[in-house]
């Protein structure tokens, strides 16, 4: 163990360079030829299959198995392509535990689901290794679309709307395309920037003008782009992140995990990357689990989840909880934060207070707990910022505070739609959001065309 | 504890597992470690002739076709009889059988169809000390395009002729061994038991081509980008093998004749399943070929711990107790009444039973029942097929119950008559005996 591992406060170089190397390795090392074989056997190719009723882009998933399994991977990777152009990140970031693989037969019947993200990932990969593309645009229709984010549903959008001949451009605030497969998610679920060569991949199919760096709201307004376009498609996601509501959360070393994930996908080398000793993670989500596994993967002495509600409450799977608890990191239940304490404006520990349900509610018990901690991080969630609207959001509908959408994905604006964590009802995934933009893509199309004919 | 002793047609052997005439068998080497392993006796490698030995081919001489854990299922070889002189083979021959004098040593043979050929070879076999001779009247290719092998075992008049040259110049045991490249299996049993054969041992291999090339377009196994139809074995021959051993055993002509079971014996339920249609003993070769020698000590176990659970004593108690079993098809009882029935707690809903039924059977499954998914045999519809049963990936999920005598079949609308009424008397064939009046 290399010496850095105990220094105080947030530090970088805590581990070897091979200890960084081997720790956020692949998480899910890809299946070879003959486990994928051996896997895709395994597969009974169901009759109205309980895996493709769950996927929330519907991959016909018994068909792209049985594919893997005659020897022929390509028509495979179309199968998953034809429901879900971003079937190569989805196989890596899907909680497969609580979609396809939950419903599995053979999880129902042996607890030992079909590994149906690591053959989606098997195949996929084998068609993006060889650049295999397999959409051609249809004839121009002389059509423009405006897609607000270069995320998971922007990008859905803007392939299904290629395809259609429409011509896209894709305004993106941040310096790289891909959204949260980018910026959002653990380092380990996608090595060797996937999200980047995936973002080409999709891009291939040509008519996608991608500029970066314009932020809506900053750069320009949605009134420019419904006077400019024939329609516009928002995806921007979720701006900003909710508040600890604890005292003195603006201490040196309280950070947003969102942020830190964005920091640790986008440094080149881990080791410059800092981290505290004693680190405290406030939340129950998979955000707060990234965050938690990651800080134990840089180095971390000591990393503690806590949650206020039970562990049934969490929105993390039961594989990242396991996950966490494997890599170290210890997980804490009926725990809100109410103070963070500073040494010379630096975290210095965090005092809890335990809670219980009261009825329907929950309470603080009025007993307290303080932790030692160095780093804290805040991944409680994050929100819908419709400031970026401006004038305009005055016109969009919200709900819950996220855009209202009906069930086509059209917002309260005319020629304006919308998909993906921006709106209201979702479940936060990747999967979700690009069923949103591929559906909202269709009603585009269906809307500026006569029922889909140009 | 069962006495799994085996005596086949004279010939003493500890267990009835034997080596079939195969690559495994084709010298000292080989034999002396299968004996070690535990097998009880091995068929020698055939023999030719004298004279310059047989050439092989030097690209593969085996095909394959295999489950999805590359676990072999079929296998097939375009390999001739043994390519070692004929001396060497003999002076091995002898000196094994004097070092283990308690194993069967048979000794395949191959020679022209002339009496001179066979009067040749059977004194200095019989000089070897060897407990028997099977003629290989099946091997499929190289050696019928010569004029023998499967070119003899394809004529029921030549195989009737060779045993007879045999059973007149050996005082050995004579296994006429059969090729399944026939249309009619009874016929060259009944040729070889008209000529005196002392037994018959099958099947041998089936012609096969086990896969074609894509790129080449050349059959597998390809030599120079040609390839010859082979004998096909292993698992996947055994159903066919199976039904020709129980056609010879019940046959009235042939009934008694012993029989050496061969055909994709794998495991000791293999074995057993044939012993049951009337094998006396087994042959085995694809098994080891894939495995090694060593398997016999399962086989071993298996029979012995399966024949004491079941209370049986020796061979001589399951030999051939499922052939009068088996029958023709017009002696089945049509008042026999069975239906599927899913066992709710063990269905994992895989839909598999329902989706053959619908789109290739009777629509006698439900896939839906009050907006539930739920797999239910609807019995008006079910006429009994058994198809989901082997569709089904979980072991007795659906099982087959026979309805008692009295109660109504839903399909019919009549109820299940106690009596056996087959179709030879069955009102629809035109052909039906009517009772004496």
């Amino acid at each position: 163990m290399a010496t850095g591992h105990f220094k105080r406060g947030i530090a970088g170089g805590r581990l070897s360079p091979e200890q960084y190397a081997d720790n956020f390795s692949d998480l899910h090392p890809p299946l070879d030829h003959h486990e994928a074989l051996v896997e895709s056997d395994r597969c009974y190719f169901c009759y109205d299959a309980p895996c493709m009723n769950a996927c929330p882009t519907s991959i016909d998933i018994p068909l792209f198995i049985r594919q893997i399994s005659t020897g022929n991977p390509i028509g495979s990777a179309k199968t998953i392509f034809d429901q879900n152009i971003l079937g190569g990140m989805c196989a890596r970031v899907c909680p497969t535990e609580t979609l396809c693989e939950e419903v599995c037969v053979r999880e129902v019947a042996e607890g030992k689901p079909v590994q149906i993200g690591r053959l989606q990932r098997y195949a996929t990969d084998v068609a993006m290794a060889q650049d295999k593309q397999f959409y051609a645009r249809a004839a121009p229709t002389g059509k423009t679309i405006a897609v607000v984010g270069a995320g998971p549903a922007g990008l859905a959008a803007a392939h299904r709307l290629a395809r259609h001949g429409h011509e896209v451009t894709i305004l993106e605030a941040r310096p790289k395309a891909g959204g949260l497969n980018e910026y959002g998610i653990a380092a380990y679920k996608s090595i060797d920037n996937f999200a980047q060569a995936e973002v080409d991949y999709v891009l291939s199919i040509g008519g996608i003008d991608i500029q970066n760096g314009k932020a809506l709201g900053r750069d320009y307004q949605l009134s420019d782009l419904t006077r400019n376009y024939d329609a516009v498609f928002l995806g921007m996601g979720l701006g900003g992140v909710n508040a600890l509501r604890a005292d003195g959360e603006e201490a040196q070393g309280v950070t947003n995990a969102v942020e830190f994930i964005a920091e640790l996908r986008q440094a080149s080398d881990l080791s410059s990357l800092p981290v505290g000793r004693r680190v405290v993670v406030i939340g129950g989500g998979m955000t707060a689990i990234d965050a938690a596994v990651q800080s134990k993967l840089l180095g971390a002495e000591e990393v503690t989840i806590c949650y206020r509600r039970g562990q049934e409450h969490m929105n993390a799977s039961e594989f990242e909880q396991d996950l966490a608890a494997a890599n170290g990191v210890t997980i804490r239940h009926w725990l809100q934060p109410k103070r963070v304490i500073a040494e010379g404006g630096k975290v210095s520990g965090i005092e809890l207070e335990y809670t219980a349900m009261d009825g329907e509610k929950l309470i603080g018990t009025g007993e307290r707990l303080t932790l030692t901690a160095d780093q804290v991080f805040k991944a409680i969630g994050q929100s819908f910022v419709p400031a970026a609207l401006n004038g305009s959001g005055a016109l969009l509908e919200l709900e819950g505070g996220r855009l209202k959408v009906d069930a086509e994905g059209r917002t309260s604006l005319a020629n304006v739609w919308a998909g993906g964590d921006c709106i209201f009802g979702g479940d936060d995934l990747t999967v979700s959001a690009v069923a949103q933009g591929r559906d909202a893509a269709e009603s585009i199309h269906r809307a500026l065309t006569s029922n889909g004919r140009a | 504890m069962a006495d799994i002793r085996n005596n086949f047609v004279g010939i003493k052997s500890p267990n009835p597992f034997w080596l079939a005439s195969a690559p495994p068998t084709d010298k000292a080497y080989n034999v002396i470690r299968a004996f070690k392993a535990g097998w009880g006796g091995v068929v020698w490698k055939t023999l030719g002739e004298e004279g310059p030995p047989v050439v092989n081919v030097n690209g593969p001489r085996y095909g394959a076709i295999w489950g999805a854990d590359r676990r072999l299922l079929g296998l097939n070889n375009i390999e001739l009889i043994t390519d070692r002189d004929l001396q060497i083979n003999l002076r091995e021959i002898k000196q094994v059988k004097k070092d283990w004098p308690d194993r069967a040593i048979v000794v395949s043979l191959m020679v022209p169809c002339e009496e001179h050929a066979w009067k040749a070879i059977l004194p200095v076999v019989e000089e070897t000390g060897a407990d028997g001779i099977e003629l290989n009247f099946g091997c499929p290719h190289g050696m019928s395009e010569r004029g023998m092998g499967a070119a003899v075992g394809q004529v029921p008049e030549y195989i009737e002729m060779v045993v007879r040259w045999c059973k007149a110049n050996t005082r050995m045991p004579v296994i006429t061994k059969l090729t399944p490249n026939i249309t009619d299996i009874r016929k060259p049993a009944r040729a070889a038991h008209a000529g005196g054969t002392d037994a018959v041992s099958l099947i041998n291999t089936i012609n096969s081509i086990t896969g074609v090339n894509l790129d080449s377009f050349a059959p597998e196994p390809t030599i120079d980008g040609k390839g010859s139809h082979g004998g096909y074995c292993g698992p996947a021959v055994k159903p066919i093998a199976m039904n020709m051993v129980a056609e010879i055993a019940r046959d009235p002509e042939t009934h008694g004749l012993p029989i050496s079971g061969i055909g994709g014996i794998t495991t000791w339920r293999d074995a057993a399943e044939f012993m049951a249609l009337g094998a006396g003993n087994v042959q085995v070769c694809t098994a080891a070929m894939t495995y090694g020698f060593k398997i016999v000590q399962e086989m071993i176990a298996g029979l012995e711990n399966w024949m004491d659970e079941k209370g049986h004593a020796s061979l001589d108690d399951i030999v051939g107790r499922a052939t009068p079993n088996v029958t023709d098809w017009q002696y089945l009882n049509l008042n026999y009444v069975a239906k599927a029935h899913i066992d709710q707690e063990a269905c994992i809903k895989c839909g598999r039973c329902h989706i053959a039924c619908e789109d290739t059977s009777h629509q006698a499954i439900t896939s839906m029942v009050d907006g539930v998914r739920h797999f239910e045999v609807i019995e008006a519809e079910c006429v009994g097929c058994n198809l989901c049963v082997n569709v089904c990936p979980v072991e007795n999920c659906i099982t087959m119950e026979p309805l008692a005598a009295g109660v109504m079949d839903q399909r019919t609308g009549k109820p299940v008559s106690p009596v056996y009424a087959n179709w030879t008397t069955h009102p629809n064939n035109p052909m039906a005996k009517v009772a004496a009046e």
